[in-house]
């Protein structure tokens, strides 16, 4: 840790005062609101009396980002003259909301969406081109995930805002016990660790319900490992069909029996934290709330867990994270506030305590936060920040795109695992995989 | 000329031949049953139709699509899920309505029988009823948990089982374990019915019954079964359609998962209009149900007008 805050940083190379307001000079010299110079002069714009903004965002794991963020929203709801209203609902919820706002052209001016949902919603979505150029200029390049989700066709229907990291989570104490100094690189090793430690009574735990995120985090990559994909890079001819794909159903599925608990056909991204945090399971894939909850009410636990990054595979390791954007909504008829909200609160100023309050749970979608030293502090936490590089997008090889994301709505990758671990045979899962896949990418 | 004697054209015949009084009396009554025309207009017709239309278009999140004839349905037709979807369903409310109408009519007749705590005994009972579906099932989701079960650790404590159960984990365990949540929340709406039911039936049927030998089954299967007949046939026209078109109760505990075994053609159908934007093939997934349900629907209201009309019934 003494050696990561020694070494030469672009945020030990320039004192964090003086970035901040060249940048914000920039953003002002760059766009579009002139936002930075009204706040300076502290004088509110002409917006209408009783002007009210609308954000619907998800109930975040980390409860101390959500309060900062709400403050934040407070405090340019002051400089602005307007009230600003954050409403917090369950991440499943959001789609469900989203599609209701564009249908009934009424709702939410921004909403944050998750994954490639932009892309999906694109309709209804407004170019916010302007905003997202000047933040990634300002910050250093987004994240080819980032990216990915949020730009559509020639333009970008959503701003980057964060990336939900996730990576191996495990039982330091218990791996020792079993007699493993490290956590397995691979997946066939992360099956002897894991059958050592289902026989000691701690199985790995894993998530293969319909839920959002922590299933499609293990099934993806899993699959993206083993050289399987769901579509060729021209994003029309399904490829999934492959040896790899598999190899990756057959290894999954003798893993359930060896390591796993076998309650994870049943489970929702909840499930994992609470069974971690009882000691029920020793290995899960997820983001860093387990570490956080367990510092806060499970001091053993946090202190005996660690993280690694995901198993690799033949082809390489990668990750499946879920981004969120700030999509500003075509319907709304605060567009203009709505963009200088969303660049208020991606200025560094603003985002940089709230990345600190949200302790790395969140992988900013920039590239000029990767050697800030939040990620450093607590050495447990790095292995999230280094999970970007490895990440893929929905729909890869493919470019990303509306049917990946009907893919993702559909579980159709979970349910190929999910079916095998229930007694289909791999080759048939596989099959039925291929087939939903051709009707939904019309091939 | 021979008038006709009930329909549209019977209720204009009478129209024409009305005093200034009735007509009166006949547009008052129009004024009072104009609100709930308005309200059935507007959220049951037109939402209809519109639904119809949507399941004959392409049409996505944000833009109006174009007419497509029956491609949704035929898509949906050659869609594994979908057909598991359905399937699903049938059996859902099959197995579902059965056990209600079983469960539902024990508990009535246990009800109808008690001497005493009678109130208190009823109001409690439809405490599944009263409580609002998405806690109840939230509540169910955390006792049905695989690894925190209550259900589990209670049958185990009892000895009944060694190794704990994933009660929504496996394909066809999973399938019966939301079966029984609806047959909990359902069974409190048949057994208050039937109960009311079987309060109409006079007593000397029974005494009449006793007195020619009859035994307690005996009694129920040719006095009170068919006597509650038309009462049970209502019931089962409402659990049909609302267990047909169930979704609450799948959306919370499992979401149609593991491996859609146990989506219904509600869940589905939402899941692809809302969570992949496509409302026309969403649209069309909700009426996909719509023949099946008409035919029971029709068929029931048929039996019921049948029993009315004071036609044989079974041992009566």
């Amino acid at each position: 840790m003494g050696t990561n805050r020694k070494r030469s940083t672009r945020w030990d190379l320039m004192p964090r005062r003086r970035f901040l307001t060249g940048a914000a000079v920039a953003a002002g010299a760059a766009t579009l609101s002139g936002l930075p110079e009204i706040v300076r002069a502290g004088q509110a714009p002409a917006y209408p009396k009783g002007t009210k903004l609308h954000l619907l965002t998800r109930i975040n794991f980390i409860p101390a980002g959500d309060t900062l963020f709400i403050q934040q929203a407070e405090e340019f709801g002051k400089q602005m003259g307007v009230e600003v209203q954050i409403e917090r609902i369950g991440e499943n919820d959001i789609t469900t909301r989203s599609t209701a706002a564009i249908v009934a052209q009424n709702g939410p001016d921004i909403i944050m969406m998750q994954n490639n949902f932009p892309h999906l919603l694109a309709n209804g979505c407004a170019d916010v081109s302007d905003v997202a150029e000047a933040i990634g200029k300002e910050q250093g390049a987004y994240w080819d995930l980032s990216r990915a989700n949020a730009f559509v066709g020639k333009q970008w229907l959503a701003v980057p805002y964060g990336v939900l990291s996730n990576t191996m989570n495990y039982r330091e104490d218990w791996l020792k016990e079993a007699g493993f100094s490290k956590f397995p690189d691979t997946y066939e090793e992360l099956r002897v660790v894991g059958k050592k430690l289902k026989s000691m009574g701690h199985p790995v735990g894993q998530c293969f319900g319909h839920s959002v995120n922590d299933p499609n985090s293990w099934c993806y990559p899993f699959m993206w490992a083993y050289g399987g994909f769901e579509v060729e890079k021209d994003g029309k001819k399904v490829a999934i069909d492959k040896k790899g794909t598999l190899e990756a159903i057959k290894l999954n599925t003798a893993m359930w029996k060896d390591c796993f608990d076998e309650g994870g056909l049943s489970w929702d991204d909840a499930s994992n934290n609470r069974a971690f945090l009882a000691g029920s399971i020793s290995v899960t894939n997820n983001g860093a709330s387990i570490y956080f909850v367990g510092k806060e009410k499970f001091p053993d636990v946090a202190k005996a867990m660690n993280h690694a990054p995901n198993p690799r595979g033949p082809a390489g390791r990668f990750y499946h994270m879920a981004t969120h954007s700030s999509a500003v909504m075509k319907y709304s008829k605060n567009q203009k506030l709505a963009k200088e909200f969303i660049r208020w609160y991606m200025d560094k100023k603003q985002y940089e305590p709230w990345f600190v309050a949200m302790s790395s749970y969140m992988i900013p979608p920039t590239k000029v936060w990767f050697d800030h030293p939040a990620w450093t502090k607590d050495p447990k936490l790095t292995p999230f920040r280094d999970s970007i590089k490895d990440a893929r997008h929905l729909g890869y090889a493919g470019p990303p795109s509306a049917k990946a994301s009907e893919a993702l709505a559909k579980y159709i990758i979970v349910d190929m695992f999910a079916k095998a671990i229930q007694g289909t045979s791999p080759e048939e899962s596989l099959a039925w995989a291929n087939g939903q896949l051709k009707q939904i990418y019309g091939a | 000329m021979v008038e006709p004697r009930s329909g549209l054209g019977a209720a204009f015949a009478r129209l024409r031949s009305a005093s200034a009084t009735e007509r009166r009396e006949w547009r008052f009554a129009f004024v009072l049953l104009l609100p709930a025309m308005i309200m059935i207009g507007t959220f049951v017709a037109y939402p209809f139709v519109r639904g119809i239309w949507l399941s004959l278009s392409d049409t996505v999140v944000g833009s109006e699509g174009q007419f497509v004839g029956l491609h949704n349905f035929e898509k949906l037709w050659n869609d594994s899920i979908f057909r598991r979807a359905a399937q699903n369903t049938v059996f859902y409310t099959a197995a579902a309505t059965i056990l209600k109408l079983a469960v539902g009519m024990v508990v009535a007749l246990m009800l109808n029988n008690l001497m005493g705590f009678k109130r208190i005994l009823r109001a409690s009972m439809l405490l599944p009823w009263i409580v609002p579906t998405v806690l109840s099932t939230l509540a169910w989701k955390w006792m049905l948990d695989p690894t925190f079960s209550i259900v589990n650790w209670v049958l185990f404590q009892l000895g009944l089982i060694r190794f704990r159960v994933d009660w929504l984990g496996g394909p066809v365990m999973a399938l019966w374990s939301v079966i029984l949540v609806n047959v909990w929340r359902g069974t409190p709406f048949f057994a208050i019915t039937l109960l009311a039911g079987l309060q109409t039936i006079s007593p000397e049927v029974y005494e009449a019954a006793s007195i020619d030998g009859a035994n307690a089954w005996q009694r129920f299967w040719t006095v009170t079964w068919p006597l509650l007949m038309p009462v049970t046939m209502v019931v089962m026209l409402f659990s049909v359609i609302q267990t047909f078109a169930d979704f609450q109760l799948v959306y919370i505990l499992t979401g149609g998962g593991p491996a859609n075994s146990t989506h219904l053609l509600a869940t589905y159908a939402y899941q692809i209009g809302v969570a992949t934007g496509k409302l026309g093939e969403g649209a069309a997934g909700s009426l996909a149900m719509f023949p099946v349900l008409f035919l029971i629907v029709l068929f029931q209201l048929w039996y019921i007008r049948r029993t009315d009309s004071g036609s044989p019934k079974r041992g009566a």
